[in-house]
């Protein structure tokens, strides 16, 4: 795969994932025999139906406010099958287990959406500039480094101010940044993979442009990009409750894992005996980064041709 | 009522040096020695400035009157006492105050401190040049020409203050200010050193440049971290100071705060996060500490025309009021001494009586009943037409808890539907200006201690009326007010006008929460607008 | 290559131009304004202020002069809101505080990101891969806004060995709780992506013939797969070294450091022009420069690749 070899030793096999079928049925074999990716896989599913379906056996609603328990959740709220607040109620006496579902399907939606517009954009991107190179490269990896430097704090302002709040709205804020850091990642793989034999025999053979850049550039990116937009999960998620903090992302009685994580945090550190407050949103939110995380390792150890 | 009876006499002389602040120990107290008379405390934000002649938060005001002295200060109890001045003379008319300031005091580069000091400072004050924040509080106390020099029509020099000779100030009002006396305590009307802020310019301020006449003397600043003040040999009363040195922190976050307060390191904290003072109360005793705090939170209620028209039925409104349970909010979410606010003038606020408005006298019950009667006349809610509401506050833990509190109180009793839309602050500011909301999040803070700067901001030509509640008959009240002998009745009756209309949703009254250390005396408590002096503190030996 | 470095210095230029504008329009354009507050000041003293500030020119006018007292004077001006403040004032006393614990957080989080990668690489799908990247990963889980009170919970109020905040001259003691939390932060990214390269050359013919030659393990890493493998993890590094040593706004905060972390967020809150220009410029430049930097060093690493 993207190989960087200073000693130039010729590979016998270059990837070619346009190979058709049976590439695809090696991947899924080898995918499956790691046992720590299939693990991830599972609990990324149960994540998955807890986020959509846990609604289902919820006795309560995300919004309704307790009054008895506002303010001594500490004493009265806790976690407890016959009150059916499975997880407690929070600081407002609203039921955590709703919040926590809704929070975490929340958040999922956002973590994916913001590795796919990275996948997609920052790597056409990153492999078209490395790609072609030159002036073109120049211009366009300045414009990385202005969008990188810009008080996006603003950008995220006026479009609360022009378009409102959405959740369309939020998906679109996260998605303009997070493409950035993976533009910068795959251009850098794609100024060395362009040298390789592969690329030049396809240059000599006729093949387009295009064609090269989306058949043999940048299915060599795809280990370091799997790794890099997994990576890119957490720092989405947290990146949210920034967002809403702006007033453009989620409010009230939504909420999200990182307001449901950050507001347990603040229960607890000042004093507050809550614990559960921030152990349930933060354990689903440390699960599911260890799945992804997990999961993206496997993906990118099965889709490396070099292992077969 | 104390502004307006000082107003009235004719000739005041303060009282004699008897009665004079300085930090004296009380009887059965053990000084701790020289070494540990450090007053440490921390602030949220970094301070703004510590020009006085800028200085508009009250953190800075705090660091101010530590370095530099007043014609008047103000005692443990808020009423004024000679600091600068030795005493004052007032005209019969009112409109002249002949201040005498005291001879021995000393810059602490060693000259005199003069009434020309006074002038340059006053003058610098208002001046275009300047650019202070500020600036309109020398007009508010109606100090001759003080808004025209603002707006530029007329020459700073022509401000009514002047210094007859080295001892004595001499202001001229436009118009009677009883209240004159008290902002003289305020950093704006400090004197500051001509030649130093001439020769350093806005370098003035920084340490080894700055020089005060206050009690304390900058030594370090550093941006973001800290300010460190330490005694000034050349202060008149430099004899009768005990604390040797002032630290203030910058501690943004309010548990650190705590933190390094249970740690030592500082006395005093700026505040108790919210909600833990019930816990730290139980656990601190006296060293958790709550006061009022001249600032009220309420709702804006949308009257403008392109509003929500449900809003514009005034049964609508009460029924919203009404349907808010206060002791909920105060008791469950704050928790800090706060008290329920039916009307708008903070409770603590000099010379004022809270009058009886009909929702105060009620139980919550009758409240929610009487308020469900009117819903239902009104037509809306259960059984009626639907109807969302939008309140709009700033991004903030707690408003977004008293929100959510509220939202599920009408929903739960009115059966109407609540959203709730947080935003950063500039952005919500302009919202709320633009008239962009239902109900609208705000708190007004007292700027001196009258009912009237609370009554003031729902005049209609009131910047703050973001409610836009227009009522000649409200505005003429207030007038009346200005000229009266006795206004509280007026203020009164302004404040019935607002309890019938609701043209505003009060919540409650603030308190300040702060942890202080057992050691350290002299704290103002009973000071409503918290005015404290090192100078008058000092520091016991442990137990 | 040398003309290759200057090009790009000289691209700065205008780039960093096309930065300052494209800032300006943003902070014109959004809602507020340094000088708004909950108590609206009066017109005739919001007047004097703007006229102080030059934000009653026209916007045009405000950039160009912004530009020609920087190019002229090296001026960034007075800060908005805190008026004690020059911008330059702010930067020279906070930059050097995150430039401490972020070359800190930099060095500590690169070497053991890298370290752990390889290791997890070299033994591959065995239990020490999963325990390495399973730790480094169980490292940076937790938000800094969680962790940061953590370790004050544990090495100031437990163990009582750390002050829990300040920075005082930014000795050792105030230094490692910022370090620490800023790490862990980065060190899962770099364990990871080093340890996928690496896997990735650790596969490529040249490393096959090596090893097949029977050159000891730790001679192939060091000699032949290290700087291959460093490549993708560069690309990486270079912005998240400007992040770092640009400070974070949470560990600004929480540790009371004074450092500029905080203002990339509290001037933007504040309206604060000057101070966010100044701040973005910084950035900006870093940027540029680290970015140069990594491009550079990917020649030094892969001589095939040209620009």
């Amino acid at each position: 795969m993207a190989v960087t070899d200073p000693t130039a030793t010729p590979l016998a096999a270059p990837a070619r994932p346009d190979k058709g079928r049976s590439l695809w049925t090696d991947a899924r074999r080898r995918f499956f025999r790691n046992k720590a990716a299939v693990v991830a896989l599972v609990v990324l599913v149960l994540i998955a139906l807890f986020a959509f379906f846990g609604g289902l056996v919820a006795r309560y609603d995300r919004e309704t406010v307790d009054f008895t328990l506002m303010g001594v959740n500490a004493r009265n709220g806790g976690p407890s099958l016959a009150t059916g607040h499975y997880f407690g109620v929070d600081d407002s006496g609203r039921d955590l287990y709703a919040r926590t579902v809704q929070g975490t399907r929340l958040s999922l939606m956002i973590g994916l959406v913001g590795s796919l517009v990275a996948v997609l954009v920052g790597t056409l991107y990153g492999a078209i500039s490395g790609y072609i190179g030159g002036r073109t490269d120049g211009v366009m990896m300045r414009i990385v480094d202005i969008l990188l430097s810009i008080p996006f704090m603003f950008v995220l302002i006026l479009m609360l101010v022009m378009f409102g709040r959405s959740l369309l709205m939020l998906f679109i804020g996260i998605g303009l940044t997070s493409w950035l850091g993976m533009a910068r990642i795959a251009r850098g793989q794609t100024l060395s993979i362009k040298n390789k034999e592969f690329v030049e025999a396809a240059i000599a053979t006729g093949v387009k442009r295009s064609a090269i850049i989306l058949r043999h550039v940048v299915p060599n990116l795809l280990g370091v990009v799997i790794v890099y937009a997994t990576l890119l999960i957490p720092d989405m998620i947290i990146y949210e409750s920034f967002i809403s903090f702006l007033g453009l992302g989620v409010q009230e009685p939504n909420t999200s894992l990182g307001a449901l994580i950050s507001q347990g945090a603040r229960q607890i550190l000042s004093g507050g005996e809550a614990a559960w407050q921030l152990w349930f949103p933060l354990g689903f939110f440390v699960a599911t980064l260890f799945a992804f995380y997990f999961v993206g390792d496997g993906l990118r150890d099965a889709l490396d041709p070099k292992d077969r | 009522m104390t502004l307006r009876m000082l107003g009235a006499a004719s000739l005041i002389a303060l009282a004699a040096a008897g009665s004079l602040q300085a930090a004296t120990p009380a009887a059965g107290d053990t000084l701790a020695p020289p070494d540990q008379q450090t007053f440490s405390y921390n602030v949220i934000d970094e301070f703004v400035t510590l020009d006085p002649a800028l200085i508009e938060v009250v953190d800075d005001n705090d660091v101010a009157r530590q370095l530099f002295e007043g014609l008047l200060n103000q005692d443990p109890l808020g009423n004024v006492v000679p600091a600068g001045a030795t005493s004052y003379d007032v005209s019969e008319d009112g409109l002249t105050y002949t201040f005498h300031l005291r001879p021995e005091s000393k810059w602490s580069n060693g000259e005199p401190v003069t009434a020309e000091d006074y002038v340059f400072a006053w003058r610098r004050v208002v001046d275009p040049a300047t650019a202070s924040n500020y600036a309109w509080f020398m007009g508010l106390g109606g100090v001759a020409n003080a808004d025209k020099i603002v707006a530029g029509e007329v020459a700073p020099d022509q401000l009514g203050v002047a210094a007859t000779d080295p001892q004595t100030l001499v202001v001229t009002l436009e118009r009677p200010a009883p209240f004159f006396p008290q902002m003289t305590a305020n950093a704006n009307l400090f004197p500051v050193p001509q030649k130093v802020v001439e020769q350093f310019g806005t370098e003035w301020t920084q340490p080894g440049n700055m020089v005060s006449n206050g009690a304390y003397t900058l030594s370090e600043r550093v941006p973001q971290e800290r300010i460190t003040m330490v005694r000034n040999p050349n202060y008149w009363d430099n004899a009768n100071t005990v604390i040797e040195t002032i630290n203030a922190y910058v501690i943004k976050d309010e548990q650190q705060a705590v933190t390094r307060w249970r740690d030592g390191e500082i006395d005093k904290t700026a505040v108790v996060p919210a909600g833990q003072f019930p816990t730290l109360k139980e656990e601190l005793g006296d060293e958790a500490v709550a006061v009022p705090n001249l600032c009220t939170y309420y709702y804006h209620v949308n009257l403008r025309e392109d509003a929500n028209p449900a809003l514009l039925d005034p049964k609508v409104r009460e029924a919203l009021n009404l349907a808010i349970d206060r002791d909920v909010i105060i008791n469950a979410i704050l928790a800090g001494g706060q008290k329920p606010a039916y009307t708008l003038t903070h409770w603590a606020t000099a010379g004022w009586e809270v009058p009886e408005v009909p929702a105060a006298a009620m139980t919550q019950e009758e409240r929610n009943a009487r308020a469900k009667e009117l819903m239902a006349e009104a037509g809306y809610g259960e059984g009626g037409e639907p109807l969302t509401l939008e309140i709009l506050f700033n991004t903030s833990e707690s408003h977004q808890q008293i929100a959510i509190a509220v939202s599920q109180m009408w929903k739960q009793t009115l059966g109407i539907d609540t959203t709730l839309a947080n935003q950063e602050w500039q952005t919500f500011l302009d919202a709320r200006k633009e008239g962009a909301f239902d109900i609208g999040r705000a708190a007004w803070c007292a700027d001196y201690n009258e009912a009237s700067t609370f009554l003031d901001i729902m005049t209609s030509d009131s910047d703050a009326n973001d409610s836009q509640y227009l009522n000649p008959e409200y505005d003429a009240l207030l007038e009346t007010a200005l000229t009266a002998e006795d206004p509280l009745p007026s203020y009164q009756q302004a404040e019935q006008m607002i309890a019938r209309d609701v043209p505003i949703l009060p919540v409650y009254f603030y308190s300040s929460n702060f942890l202080l250390d057992g050691t350290v005396r002299g704290w103002p408590m009973e000071n409503a607008q918290q005015y404290w002096y090192a100078k008058d503190m000092y520091q016991v030996a442990e137990q | 290559m040398i003309t290759y470095i200057l090009r790009r210095l000289l691209v700065a230029i205008p780039t960093i131009l096309i930065l300052i504008v494209l800032s300006f329009m943003l902070m014109f354009a959004a809602p507020g304004g340094p000088f708004n507050s909950d108590k609206p000041l009066p017109a005739a003293v919001l007047a004097n202020i703007e006229a102080r500030y030059g934000l009653d020119q026209p916007y045009v006018v405000q950039i160009f002069n912004y530009v020609k007292n920087i190019v002229l004077h090296f001026d960034f001006g007075p800060s908005f809101k805190y008026r004690d403040q020059t911008v330059s004032g702010l930067i020279a006393q906070g930059f050097p505080v995150t430039l401490t614990y972020g070359s800190w957080a930099f060095a500590v989080s690169t070497v053991l990101g890298v370290a752990i990668g390889t290791v997890a690489a070299i033994r591959h799908n065995t239990w020490l891969d999963y325990l390495a990247v399973g730790s480094a990963i169980g490292a940076s889980v937790l938000p800094n806004f969680v962790l940061s009170p953590i370790l004050v919970l544990v090495f100031t109020i437990w163990l009582g060995w750390l002050p829990a905040g300040g920075w005082s001259n930014g000795g050792w003691e105030v230094v490692v709780m910022p370090v620490i939390a800023l790490a862990t932060t980065y060190v899962a990214s770099i364990a990871r992506i080093m340890r996928s390269s690496m896997l990735e050359v650790l596969g490529s013919g040249f490393i096959r013939t090596a090893r097949a030659k029977g050159l000891p393990m730790s001679r192939i890493i060091w000699r032949h797969a290290m700087k291959p493998a460093m490549l993708p993890v560069l690309s990486y590094l270079g912005p998240a070294f400007v992040g770092m040593i640009t400070g974070s706004v949470v560990i600004d905060i929480y540790f009371s450091t004074g450092g500029i972390g905080q203002y990339f967020v509290n001037s933007a809150l504040n309206r604060d022009y000057a101070v966010i220009m100044g701040v973005t410029i910084l950035v900006g430049v870093l940027t540029i420069l680290f970015n140069l930097l990594v491009d550079i060093l990917y020649a030094w690493i892969d001589p095939k690749i040209r620009y």
